[in-house]
């Protein structure tokens, strides 16, 4: 395996010496292109069909959402981090408030907290799904589309109901939130639970010994651990490598240390480890939304923030395990109204970068299984 | 871009020496408007807050004024601190501490002045002198064991000598631990890559190069990655306005007056 620190830049622009007598050829795929999942560009060189490197082409989504930022109050930039990775906004939303009360000094009322779990933990029920069914149909499955997106319209519903929206759902706020959980909220969670454990297995049945499948998924895109750590590889894709890395675990944030839940890892790294990895953290979601949902307490939904947010002059770092990986801001305030810089430590971004090492030697069908295995959303790799 | 860069350094001369002007300010802090605030508040380090209060409003009305008032400079006391200055004090929130641990002490040792251990909300960080960086990153990677290089980002204080602070986000596996690194250089200086010791951070380096003009001597591909390759301007330096682009660009490749 190539050293990910030594990985030479692919060199596109001179033609090849042996050019005449060899099969080489650069191709470009993107960024109109289905299985890229939004509007990445890959340039492939390849030999015959197999892949000698690839460089990737990003930006096309690029809002300059950390300008913005600098622009708005911390109030008014809150709905800015759901339009990121747009297919998990709860994830988002939690990682910008909670680094914004530690800066404050403020913690969420309990309460609070426990809605927060549960809506994030749906939440990754939900970008998984939809994951697997976009990922399933890149390799020829089609019939898992349909049926995670039909069970996933049961977690958008219930995000409807709390707060009116079904993406990009703005559902938590610095200091807490601002809904109470709706009537027959805890009620709906459960009939949820009840409801998506079956189907999990469903998918399972549908493609984890499917022969197909197998052949597509397994030695594919295939990563070490140590490469991965090299990388900043993190999430499912760094546990699927062997490393047992959770942020949940490693530093709980919220209270996810109130709960009890186990970390997949797989030992091969490949994408059929990725694909088992991401099922059982579905199912590890189920656990905890069910301890979550048990143990609810009374209380305000609010902790006493200033209606004029101005945090004293700092800086924080803060990261919480989205369905991704590591999803970090790096907030700096000034004392005023408006942060003086916020950077956001993209999961995506990070993660994509590993595709040139996991595609190398690899066939040109597998590319696009490796970028759906990869779990990325241009919104955010652009911001 | 270098004509961008040069409306915001004019201000930075007069806050290196506010003792000269000291005699004529007190008085005037409250009373001028807005627009002639930016001259005057240096020179009193004790109050950083009124000129960002008064500036901020204005701010907000008019993202596109391209000089952003004196908030950054006058309302940042610890990256002065660093610089060797007196930290104005602020009253309405924690202040950095120093941090100590056995890390910190064999740094100490090590490097001696070169480098600040701080820790402030509960987050530790060391604030390194720009000479000692690869050293340091070095030594954190191989024998402290932080071999996970989480993010690498940069602030632009305009008002500033040295303008740019570089930061390293790091976190160690083995010891749970995360840390950032810090250091200040000026305007067009670069920083030795750090691609050799993490790998990740190639495409990070390339951001921090594409955002803020920051170079990164021996980086593989040192070229912008997500805006496209002929824009000029780097648009996360605070003299680079909210609705600024390069319609130059903007015109010759999209075929269109303006992006907005």
């Amino acid at each position: 395996m190539t050293d990910p620190n030594t990985l030479s830049p692919l060199d596109l622009d001179t033609p090849d010496k042996t050019f005449l007598d060899s099969n080489e050829l650069v191709i470009n795929m993107g960024p109109q292109h289905p299985a890229t999942h939004g509007v990445l560009r890959v340039i492939l060189r390849l030999d015959g069909e197999k892949v000698l490197g690839l460089e990737c082409v990003i930006g096309y989504l690029h809002r300059g959402v950390e300008k913005i930022a600098e622009n708005r109050t911390y109030t008014m930039f809150n709905p800015y981090v759901d339009r990121m990775d747009y297919v998990a906004a709860v994830s988002n939303g939690l990682g910008y408030c909670e680094a914004v009360e530690k800066l404050l000094s403020v913690e969420a009322p309990p309460r609070a907290q426990y809605i927060r779990v549960i809506l994030t933990e749906l939440n990754r029920i939900a970008s998984h799904q939809l994951w697997l069914g976009t990922h399933a149909l890149d390799i020829g499955a089609i019939t898992p589309l349909f049926y995670t997106f039909r069970d996933r319209e049961e977690i958008l519903k219930i995000f409807e109901k709390y707060c009116g929206a079904r993406l990009t759902t703005h559902a938590f706020r610095i200091g807490g939130l601002q809904y109470e959980a709706y009537d027959g909220f805890e009620q709906d969670v459960k009939n949820f639970v009840s409801f998506v454990k079956p189907k999990i297995d469903e998918y399972e049945e549908l493609l984890t010994t499917n022969r197909i499948w197998l052949e597509r998924t397994k030695g594919v895109g295939v990563i070490s651990g140590k490469d991965c750590v090299a990388l900043g590889v993190t999430g499912p894709v760094l546990r699927a490598s062997g490393v047992k890395w959770d942020i949940r675990k490693a530093q709980p944030y919220a209270n996810y240390k109130n709960f009890e839940f186990d970390v997949p890892t797989g030992q091969n790294g490949d994408t059929y480890d990725r694909y088992i990895v991401r099922m059982i953290e579905m199912r590890q979601s189920l656990r905890i939304i069910e301890q979550a949902v048990e143990g609810i307490p009374e209380g305000p939904i609010m902790a006493k923030v200033p209606k004029v947010m101005k945090p004293p002059v700092g800086e924080i770092y803060h990261s919480i395990e989205a369905p991704k990986g590591e999803l970090g801001y790096f907030i700096v305030s000034d004392g005023s109204t408006q942060p003086y810089r916020i950077r956001v430590r993209p999961p995506s971004f990070v993660n994509l970068q590993a595709l040139d090492l996991m595609c190398r030697g690899q066939l040109v069908a597998d590319v696009i299984a490796v970028i759906g295995t990869l779990d990325i959303v241009l919104g955010e790799v652009d911001r | 871009m270098p004509d961008e860069t040069k409306s915001p350094t004019p201000p930075p001369p007069e806050n290196q020496k506010p003792t000269a002007d000291q005699p004529a300010t007190p008085g005037g802090v409250k009373s001028t408007p807005s627009g002639s605030v930016q001259s005057e508040t240096k020179t009193t380090p004790t109050k950083p807050s009124p000129p960002s209060e008064t500036s901020t409003p204005t701010k907000a009305a008019t993202p596109a004024a391209p000089t952003k008032p004196v908030a950054p400079a006058a309302a940042k006391p610890p990256a002065p601190a660093a610089a060797g200055h007196p930290a104005p004090a602020k009253p309405t929130g924690p202040v950095p501490t120093p941090w100590d641990s056995p890390l910190v002490a064999k740094f100490k040792q090590m490097y001696g002045s070169g480098i600040n251990a701080l820790t402030h909300l509960g987050q530790n960080y060391f604030e390194v002198d720009q000479s000692l960086i690869p050293e340091i990153l070095q030594v954190l990677r191989d024998d402290e064991k932080f071999d996970y290089c989480v993010d690498l980002t940069a602030v632009h204080y305009p008002k500033r000598e040295k303008q740019f602070d570089v930061v390293w986000v790091l976190y160690s596996f083995v010891r749970n631990e995360r840390i950032r690194v810090k250091t200040q250089i000026v305007d067009g200086a670069s920083l030795p890559s750090s691609v050799p010791l993490w790998a990740t951070c190639n495409w990070l380096e390339r951001e921090v190069y594409d955002m803020f003009g920051i170079k990164f001597d021996g980086h593989p591909e040192l070229k912008r990655i997500l805006l496209p390759d002929g824009w000029k301007g780097f648009p996360l330096r605070k003299d680079y306005g909210i609705l600024q682009q390069d319609s130059e660009w903007v015109q010759i490749n999209l075929g269109i007056e303006s992006g907005q």
